[in-house]
């Protein structure tokens, strides 16, 4: 079935669908019709689900880290300062591997206050170790909720689910809505492999020392760091599982798409623009008319951040001339976190494509269609990268 | 009429084993191991990190018989009612959710989180074990240090300021059920937390929890020192039930009757010897003017 609704009721109809069981949120903009709609969704009936409106985005994750522990699907959303707030927490829950799903409605950072779009709310969130994925529209919403909680729950690590705040969570778009037996099928009840229970007591998150110990039966448990090496290697391993569960999400729905890279017009492209969220969407607007006027240029989406999908970038971009990387965010006095990444990524390649970076969109400042194609027009030719230095686009000053 | 309780009567099944990681003469470990007896197996545990994190164990060795989720600093109350949001969700709503934190996670740090889930009635008991001061990070002041004490972050001239009163601002939540407890008093704690558990809502406990570490008295004289602690009028055993305020067990016998002065109690450890004859006369002149009160206002007490 097709409705139209914003970018968060489709993020609130994937949770539902979802049956997460106990929900907790605190209210930001842009975020708030998404908790909204859980909440009234639950109040309804239409949604077995606890719904609890706590005091703080910090107890909002504690809520769902601990009710995770007891054995119960968990989901929060939030934005911005929000994200900040639950730092302790997110590395927290990925630490204590937990499979919480959480939608982060992009948005900029105070200060200054903000409340419009960017992206430095996730990526400064980048090395708490949950799995970030990015969508571009509401189709993309919803179904990669519903594929979140598929892929965290395999591989016992929390999930983000991003997408621009005002851009997509507040425009309304028609979308397929999934339908609730499909998604029984592909997503089975939540089985945790240990809850919090009195029948079999145990200690959960204790301090761990700084080598290996023994337990009361002589069996040798993880130390602290082979707990990190375990979660390091699960990350990298569910580089494969996205993609599985990709595929089997296309047997069950009959729609899917490249799990890591969403390509537009780059297969014949000499030059690529790549960039994550929305901004790939508009993107294909300026490549279609720049295709017209001769550019040889595509666009290619990243749909998962972390894990880095460094194998499928360096696939993407080998033997092409030149990236044009567009970012909502960067790591203050070096450049963009995703220009750094797909650097690295591409450092092994025999043909390697120069790298260029643009910084946009910052706070919202509104992203011109006539800059973008500006920007690729100068930067789609041979030795246009004259400096490793990010250039800004919209830049007043 | 039930049966008076006694250390003879307790059942005699323990949740907290020996060989546990708390220093000798530990006030937390006397109360933990009484409360967890009144408690019951059918329990959830919440904890943040502070002594009672180092009294369980090390992973992967835990010596608490009972589950136990170990949270973040501030989170307390609020994991435990993620536990009990879980709880509900799968239909066993029969187990007990206890979270129990230092008076630094639930004075300071916890205290929002607290706050939060109070107000939105949450079906818990909180233990706050108030030992005065951040004392598994090494004796730093915390909202409930007296004023005058020695720490180590007032460690010349003592804390300028005085503590806050925990128990008030939880009454101030309109909670069913808040009691005072002591570690030198386990039965009476025993008996409050089994009557704790036919409440339901948020139910509040805030345990006088000698340490001799922090305190700097011999390990020998805890039980000792909280009774003083009692017995001078420093720190009352009450309940607030249903808001009704009631003074309890030792407390409640000494209405009416001669306390033996406060400074009979600073003089047993080294962490007031910043107080001037001055500051004394001023705490007992405090002490005296709150228990007239009480006389005055005619407060129940218990048999």
């Amino acid at each position: 079935m097709h409705i139209i609704e914003s970018g968060n009721v489709a993020a609130a109809l994937g949770v539902k669908l979802a049956e997460a069981a106990v929900i907790a949120a605190y209210p930001i903009t842009p975020q708030t019709p998404l908790t909204e709609k859980l909440s009234e969704l639950v109040d309804a009936g239409e949604m077995k689900a606890q719904y609890i409106p706590v005091e703080s985005e910090h107890s909002a994750l504690a809520v769902c880290i601990a009710a995770s522990s007891t054995g119960s699907r968990t989901f929060t959303a939030t934005s911005a300062n929000g994200l900040l707030y639950m730092t302790e927490q997110l590395n927290w829950a990925a630490g204590a591997r937990l499979p919480i799903v959480m939608c982060v409605v992009n948005r900029g950072i105070g200060a200054p206050w903000t409340v419009w779009n960017d992206h430095q709310d996730s990526i400064s969130q980048r090395d708490t170790g949950w799995i970030q994925l990015y969508a571009c529209d509401h189709q993309q919403i919803i179904d990669s909720v519903i594929k979140a909680f598929a892929l965290a729950e395999t591989v016992s690590i929390p999930v983000m689910v991003c997408y621009d705040g005002y851009i997509l969570s507040h425009t309304y778009m028609p979308f397929e809505l999934p339908d609730p037996e499909q998604v029984r099928a592909f997503l089975p009840d939540f089985s945790p492999q240990y809850a919090l229970d009195p029948t079999c007591p145990k200690n959960l998150n204790t301090v761990t020392l700084p080598d290996i110990r023994p337990d009361v039966r002589n069996e040798t448990a993880p130390g602290y760091m082979e707990i990190r090496h375990n979660l390091h290697t699960d990350m990298r391993k569910s580089l494969d599982v996205i993609g599985d569960i990709e595929n089997r999400f296309k047997t069950v729905f009959g729609r899917n798409g490249d799990p890591f890279i969403e390509p537009y017009r780059t297969d014949d492209a000499e030059y690529v623009a790549v960039c994550m969220g929305s901004l790939s969407y508009h993107l294909r607007d300026v490549i279609d008319k720049l295709r017209e006027d001769g550019v040889s240029v595509g666009v290619a989406g990243l749909r998962v951040y972390r894990p880095f999908p460094d194998k499928a970038v360096a696939e993407a971009f080998s033997g092409k001339k030149g990236l044009i990387v567009f970012e909502k965010a960067l790591s203050y006095g070096y450049q963009g976190a995703l220009f750094a990444d797909i650097k690295a990524a591409l450092y092994g390649c025999a043909e390697r494509p120069f790298v260029k970076n643009y910084i946009l969109g910052l706070g919202g400042r509104e992203i011109k269609t006539t800059e973008l194609a500006e920007a690729l027009r100068d930067s789609c030719r041979p030795g246009s990268e004259t400096s490793d230095a990010s250039e800004w686009i919209g830049l007043k000053m | 009429m039930t049966t008076k309780t006694t250390v003879l009567n307790l059942t005699e099944e323990e949740f907290v084993h020996p060989g546990n990681r708390a220093c000798s003469g530990c006030g937390l470990s006397i109360i933990y191991r009484t409360a967890l007896k009144a408690l019951g197996r059918d329990t959830i545990l919440v904890v943040p990190p502070s002594c009672l994190t180092v009294l369980q164990g090390l992973y992967p060795i835990a010596s608490t018989q009972l589950p136990c989720l170990n949270v973040t600093f501030a989170s307390t109350a609020a994991a435990a009612t993620g536990v009990l949001g879980a709880l509900r969700a799968q239909g066993r709503e029969h187990t007990t959710v206890a979270a129990w934190a230092g008076d630094g996670g639930t004075a300071d740090i916890g205290l929002q989180a607290l706050s939060g889930a109070c107000e939105r009635g949450e079906d818990f008991i909180f233990f706050c074990y108030d030992n005065e001061a951040y004392m598994n990070t090494g004796v730093q002041r915390s909202g409930t240090t007296p004023r005058h004490v020695l720490t180590t972050t007032t460690p010349i001239s003592g804390k300028p300021q005085k503590n806050k009163d925990v128990p008030a601002i939880m009454a101030a939540h309109g909670l069913d059920y808040i009691a005072t407890a002591s570690a030198s008093y386990p039965i009476d704690l025993y008996d409050k937390t089994v009557k704790a558990k036919t409440f339901t809502g948020p139910r509040y406990f805030h345990i006088h929890t000698p340490c001799p570490a922090g305190w700097g008295f011999p390990a020998n004289l805890s039980v000792k020192i909280g009774r003083l602690a009692v017995e001078t009028g420093l720190f009352d055993l009450y309940e607030i039930e249903h808001g009704r305020f009631r003074l309890t067990g030792k407390s409640a016998k000494m209405l009416g009757k001669k306390r033996p002065p406060v400074a009979d109690y600073f003089k047993t450890q080294a962490r007031f010897k910043a107080l001037s004859d001055a500051h004394i006369e001023a705490v007992q002149q405090e002490v005296d003017e709150k228990w007239e009160r009480y006389e005055k206002a005619g407060v129940p007490a218990d048999a």
